[in-house]
């Protein structure tokens, strides 16, 4: 073995995946499944690997609520060295050696229409009226990401995916893909996805907006002109999402009863929360003080969350995941609205997740059986909840890992 | 795909010749596939595992054979009437607490089915229970209190629980060291093997 490959190998943990966003302008109107359109808008992606000379080896990921093109890799400053905490959303799947390898395929991370992190969206300039889009940023559907995704794999030189893969709103993403391009998709990875919302999941959204829009910052969804944010509507759509991403039993582990150690110490005990369940002595007998760990935990997610991310973009993506249906159009038959797809399908759901549950996998599964197309279908016996899907589960990598390496992979 | 192709058992390779070529086949307790893949690569079959056991999916989705992760005593609800050529039930009958209504479940959804499951009315293991103790053979090599075995019946005890759901029996044999035993299979032969129809 030549010494600079034995170096690569041996030090492939090590060696930085550098990720860099690029923009792409397009000028023709997108036309959208509202009957709107979007005049001109720009997309902004990231791309790992080499496409190879038989473009044969594109590999796009579609994102859900509150992610982005950041799929993997992190980001350097501009002497090399790599900023902290800046791993991609899906950095555990995707990289060299990883199990959607980057040295094999040409890894394509896409920011969706509306969202807030670099590509066209409610934060940005509405070209018809030189104003904030705000609420006025048109409604965007699954579909519309789908057409405004191929249209960039079009001005990439892309015609047919080796796969398309995303977990939750982004596996709704994938599912139609391969009905809006059957040709154009040779394999699609759904994880933890659905065909659709239950009206629980609607539910869900909805109380996560209405904190939104009844927060007196939001001025109908044009609160740039005010130079303020809704940031506390945000903080509890947030808390809200992150209580269903999450399992009872996962957040019991967690957290339990346990208070916060400032609550424990103030009260004159000593222990650490971490080992001492709440005691009665230590209570503050308050209603607005944060005294259990799980209070506090999820207003820090509420708090990080209220400072990056955007109170439109949010109603959009909630708006985009309630209103996907393919059955709907098919009298709620999801085997006849699946009948167009062509693609070989890899679905993974895991047992603990109640937002999006394997039972929703499995009538994908089953539509797809009914059309006598390929798939596989693995139901993680994972403890995290809907979480599962970012997170480094042995089972689940594995089973991505080969199934790239045995059908996905460009022979 | 692996590159090479899988190496059955003498007994696999008989139960394979049953499955017609080009037959949509749906393997319940596939194992790590290597039933299907062998009918798929030899035969031209095309079809579906289904496996409960994490390692298992894994080897099969790294072997290019599509397979469902279920739970069979949950049921075939995801599979429509009638909808594979063969349903294979091989060594996987007697893991099943629900094994009748599985066999029924076999029916519905198979135009054949094919089951195989280790004959408890063997000879040595009607030699062992005569001598007062249960069974450890090559096809039973479990103790009593280990074994993941839960249903244990003969040839005849099969033949009688088909003829009770009012199954078609096609063909059935007896199978030891990869011969098919057709003289008294019920004492002769270490796995029973039938091919049966909806009656």
């Amino acid at each position: 073995m030549p010494g600079f490959l034995l170096f690569a190998v041996l030090f492939r943990p090590f060696i930085l995946l550098v990720a860099k966003p690029q923009s792409m302008h397009f000028a023709d109107a997108l036309p959208l499944q509202s009957g709107a359109s979007i005049r001109a808008y720009d997309l902004t992606y990231e791309t790992y690997g080499t496409l190879n000379a038989g473009r044969s080896n594109a590999v796009l990921i579609c994102h859900a609520l509150n992610a982005s093109h950041h799929v993997a890799g992190v980001y350097v400053d501009e002497r090399g060295v790599e900023l902290p905490k800046s791993e991609g959303w899906w950095d555990t799947m995707i990289g060299p050696g990883k199990p959607v390898d980057t040295d094999v395929f040409f890894v394509i991370g896409v920011n969706n229409l509306g969202s807030c992190f670099g590509s066209t969206g409610p934060m940005q300039v509405n070209p018809d009226s030189g104003e904030i889009y705000g609420a006025d940023f048109p409604v965007v559907t699954v579909q519309d990401w789908v057409q405004a995704q191929a249209r960039l794999l079009d001005a990439l030189g892309i015609q047919t995916l080796a796969a398309v893969m995303g977990g939750s709103l982004g596996g709704m993403q994938a599912l139609s893909w391969t009905l809006q391009y059957p040709d154009r998709v040779r394999h699609a990875v759904a994880v933890a996805s659905a065909p659709n919302l239950t009206a629980e999941n609607i539910a869900f959204n909805e109380v996560a907006r209405r904190a939104i829009v009844t927060d007196p910052d939001f001025h109908g969804g044009h609160f740039y002109r005010h130079g303020v944010l809704p940031q506390r509507g945000l903080r509890i759509a947030r808390m809200i999402g992150h209580i269903t991403y999450l399992s009872d039993d996962v957040m019991n582990e967690k957290f339990g009863r346990q208070l916060r150690q400032a609550v424990v110490e103030t009260a004159g005990l000593e222990a650490s929360p971490a080992d001492v369940p709440a005691r009665a002595a230590a209570y503050r007998y308050s209603t607005q003080d944060v005294e259990f760990q799980i209070e506090s935990y999820l207003r820090y997610q509420g708090d990080k969350f209220s400072e990056y991310f955007d109170a439109n973009t949010y109603l959009l993506i909630t708006r985009a995941l309630d209103y996907f249906d393919p059955a709907g159009e098919h009298g709620g038959q999801l085997a006849r609205a699946l009948a167009p797809a062509k693609a070989k399908f890899l679905l993974v759901s895991f047992k603990t997740d109640w937002r999006f549950s394997p039972a929703r996998s499995r009538e994908i599964v089953k539509a797809l059986l009914d059309n006598q197309r390929d798939v596989s279908y693995a139901e993680i016996d994972a403890p995290h909840g809907h979480d599962a899907f970012l997170l480094d589960d042995p089972r689940y990598m594995g089973i991505v890992r080969s199934y790239f390496e045995s059908k996905v992979a460009p022979c | 795909m692996l590159k090479t192709a899988p190496v059955l058992s003498a007994d696999q390779l008989s139960i394979a010749r049953l499955v017609p070529k080009g037959s949509r086949v749906l393997d319940l307790g596939c194992g790590d596939g290597a039933m299907l893949d062998y009918l798929i690569r030899e035969r031209g079959c095309t079809g579906y595992g289904v496996e409960i056991d994490d390692a298992n999916i894994q080897a099969c989705v790294a072997r290019g054979v599509n397979v469902i992760q279920l739970n069979l005593d949950e049921g075939l609800a995801m599979f429509g009437d009638a909808s594979f050529d063969v349903v294979l039930q091989i060594d996987t009958l007697q893991h099943l607490h629900n094994a009748e209504v599985m066999l029924r479940e076999t029916a519905r959804v198979g135009r054949t089915g094919i089951v195989a499951f280790p004959n408890f009315g063997h000879w040595p293991n009607r030699l062992a229970v005569l001598r007062g103790r249960m069974p450890v053979t090559k096809v039973l090599p479990y103790q009593w209190y280990d074994t993941p075995n839960i249903r244990v019946g003969t040839l005849r005890d099969f033949a009688a629980l088909a003829q009770k759901n009012r199954l078609n029996i096609l063909d059935s044999f007896g199978l030891q060291d990869g011969q098919e035993i057709r003289f008294w299979p019920n004492a002769r032969a270490s796995r029973a093997v039938f091919k049966f129809q909806h009656g």
